[in-house]
């Protein structure tokens, strides 16, 4: 087991500089500062449009250290294998390709590339920085926006359709890495990077992103609402180490202690969930009951 | 070394002598082949390079724009739908500034499908910031895609050799193979002003305002239309660079001439017919059929697309009595898009000179309908003896 890095021994050296373009109390923010620490220095960076590009800043400046390739929004993991293949044929393999995403640009229009990537086993990190909607644009549904949530074309009743599950469908290509994480638990995010760095192939980090405006609540609670969604085991951090499924750091000291919050807490916190009824918050509490009787069996 | 071959392997030879770093492609009939032996090549160990065999071809051209931004030289090639799924792509290639070299092996668009050749796939990306250059034989298509590097790594943008499907792509001709030497000779390795790496950080293609702005040092820079002017302005520049190649190419092999259009028996000719790619030659045995009855005509294959060379046009055209322009495509609710250029092209360099020609339009083989050589010499000559249509008029068309 790899040591737990915990804020003592976090690196100190920043990729990000101080003062982007994000929103007040963005997710994504902490994910990536702590993910480009994790990278190190000898990183290139992918990118499509979303909230990352805003983020990174407008030319002529820049607020990350690290060099970075901004691409078409269908073609972030093509554009990953394009510059690996030339690093090797340069002679650079040393350096980590890694990609960074939304989880529109991963879950939709992305799906394809990023699996034409995964299949030919492409030795690059593929970030999916998930704030369960596309954000840049305003706050609409994406793949990855859950049931009940309402966004700007779900206006009324929610999204009715469930979160697609794009770990799972990443896992399906029996690939060396897949990782849950959240921006609430960086720590977790960093320690998983640093594990995965030397394993062959495409590795999948698909990372839970709170989004104060568009999941709608105070910016200072963002890391709270994360880690409600990790509590109420509505959202789970684990890993697949090739194939071996394993619940990590909060979700696993919830498998210690038997014990949900109620998810309605989680949901109560947001107003994008404000449409959801008592009754569908109790089918999604039997669900979630129903997936940790499954790890409990499992452990068992 | 004279070979015969199919124009789809001349250009992977082409490619191979151009000692590529980067290939990705996408199958689509006509191209298959041409990219089936870069795959060979690579495999085999005959060519040193990384074959990606991609799951799109907007993923073929994002290996490419990756690959040379990282500073690879790079190559993919595809054909009609394959094409315009590559739209966006195509943008944001020569928008990056990126020296990507691809072939074009014309075929028709869908729908409805349609797997013959005419040339509406890469006449629909004219307008994308691209050089594009039309090949009539298979020493065209192998010394073009050498040229190109040479071109595209000079003027950092990228470039589409045309070439007709099947009547190229799948017919044999003999050529002569450019020495492996004599290539390194004329096409130095690429060498880009910038690659992404570590140790020199940016930021490329990043959100770019309508305004100048200030970078962290003061120094003010471009803005996005800055930017685009000067993709604008330097694609015309390449068709001094286009000159330049030319000479060069011919002093290292020693052939080549006009790189920009092919005139045949043009020189006394009251009527010039004008085309793009294989046609013109079908029109050189139209012109000696019409020469025996005494009708003065001539035939002009026009290379360089785009930038267009607007003034070399003119002048080859100046005082002729009438241009026939033969198309394989259109731009649908007008003309032939050549047809468009080289009218614009005769107004700006001759109203009001007297010399003004005045021009025709036929459209021809689309999605592959055959061209008969005695179709095309009638409606040839019946365009000489005065206005066949306003419209543009489809030869074989049976409506
Ligand atoms: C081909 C294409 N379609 C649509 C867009 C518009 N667009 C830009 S960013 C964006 C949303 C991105 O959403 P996501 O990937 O979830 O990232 P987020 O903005 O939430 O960070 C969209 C739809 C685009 N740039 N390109
Ligand atoms: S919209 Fe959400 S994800 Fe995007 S920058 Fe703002 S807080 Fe971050």
């Amino acid at each position: 087991m790899q040591v737990k890095t915990n804020i003592l021994n976090l690196p100190t050296q920043e990729f990000v500089h101080p003062g982007t373009r994000a929103c007040t109390g963005c997710g994504l923010s902490i994910a990536y500062r702590v993910g480009l620490k994790a990278l190190g220095k000898d990183t290139i960076l992918v990118v499509p449009p979303s909230c990352l590009t805003v983020l990174q800043g407008l030319f002529p400046v820049a607020s990350t250290k690290l060099p970075c390739l901004n691409v078409t929004f269908a073609s972030t993991a093509a554009a990953a294998t394009g510059i690996l293949a030339t690093l090797k044929t340069q002679g650079k393999e040393h350096i980590t390709v890694a990609a960074w995403a939304g989880d529109g640009g991963t879950s939709d229009i992305g799906l394809q590339a990023l699996s034409g990537a995964a299949e030919r086993g492409d030795n690059f990190i593929y970030f999916c920085y998930d704030n369960e909607g596309y954000m840049n644009t305003g706050v609409q549904r994406s793949g990855t926006t859950p049931i009940g949530a309402i966004t700007a074309n779900t206006p009324f009743k929610g999204k009715l359709q469930q979160k697609k599950d794009v770990p799972a469908i990443m896992a399906a290509h029996h690939l060396s890495y897949v990782a849950a994480c959240s921006a609430a638990y960086p720590l977790d995010l960093y320690d998983k990077i640093k594990s995965c760095m030397n394993l062959p192939g495409t590795k999948y980090f698909h990372i839970h992103i709170p989004c104060p405006p568009g999941w709608g609540y105070d910016p200072r609670y963002g890391i709270k609402i994360g880690r409600l969604a990790v509590e109420t085991g509505y959202y789970d951090l684990y890993e697949i180490v090739h194939g071996k499924f394993r619940l990590t750091a909060a979700s696993e000291k919830l498998m210690e202690k038997r014990k949900l919050v109620p998810v309605r807490d989680y949901f109560r916190a947001q107003s994008r969930f404000r449409m959801l009824t008592d009754q569908k918050i109790e089918e999604i509490q039997r669900q979630i009951d129903a997936k940790w009787a499954g790890y409990y069996k499992k452990d068992e | 070394m004279h070979i015969i071959e199919d124009g789809n392997t001349t250009a992977a030879l082409g490619v191979k002598l151009c000692r590529a770093n980067v290939i990705a492609a996408y199958p689509i009939t006509p191209q298959t082949p041409l990219t089936e032996r870069l795959s060979e090549y690579v495999e085999s160990g005959k060519m040193k390079a990384e074959y990606i065999p991609v799951e799109s071809e907007h993923s073929a051209l994002a290996v490419c724009i990756a690959a040379s931004s990282a500073g690879a030289r790079v190559f993919t090639a595809t054909s009609a739908n394959g094409l315009l799924y590559m739209h966006e792509q195509v943008q944001w290639a020569s928008g990056a500034r990126l020296p990507i070299v691809m072939c074009v092996v014309n075929r028709a668009v869908g729908a409805p499908w349609n797997v013959w050749n005419d040339q509406q796939d890469s006449i629909s990306q004219r307008d994308t910031g691209w050089m594009q250059i039309y090949c009539a034989d298979h020493q065209q298509i192998i010394d073009t895609v050498i040229k190109a590097y040479w071109l595209a790594e000079k003027a950092s943008i990228p470039i589409m050799v045309c070439y007709d499907g099947y009547i190229l792509s799948h017919t044999t001709m003999p050529f002569d193979l450019p020495d492996q030497e004599k290539v390194d000779e004329f096409l130095p390795p690429f060498q880009p002003d910038y690659a992404l790496n570590p140790d020199e950080p940016a930021n490329l293609n990043t959100v770019t305002l309508p305004d100048v702005r200030i970078d962290t040092k003061g120094q003010l820079a471009h803005g996005y239309m800055e930017i685009r002017c000067l993709l604008q302005e330097e694609l015309r520049t390449t068709l001094q660079l286009a000159s330049e190649a030319e000479k060069r190419f011919a002093g290292i092999f020693g052939r080549g001439g006009n790189p920009y259009l092919e005139p045949y028996r043009c020189d006394d000719a009251d009527y010039v017919a004008v085309g793009l790619g294989s046609i013109t030659y079908q029109l050189r045995v139209c012109v000696d059929a019409l020469r025996k009855e005494g009708i003065k005509v001539g035939v002009m294959g026009v290379r360089y697309y785009r930038p267009f060379p607007d003034a070399v046009i003119a002048d080859a055209l100046k005082g002729k009595k009438g241009i026939i322009v033969f198309e394989k495509a259109l731009s649908y609710g007008y003309e032939g898009a050549l047809t468009s250029d080289l009218k614009s092209a005769l107004y700006e360099h001759l109203a009001g000179t007297g010399a003004l020609p005045s021009v025709q339009n036929f459209i021809v083989g689309i999605g592959g309908r055959e061209i008969h050589t005695r179709d095309l010499t009638e409606n040839f000559r019946a365009a000489t003896q005065g206005r066949v249509s306003r419209e543009p008029s489809w030869i074989g068309l049976k409506l």
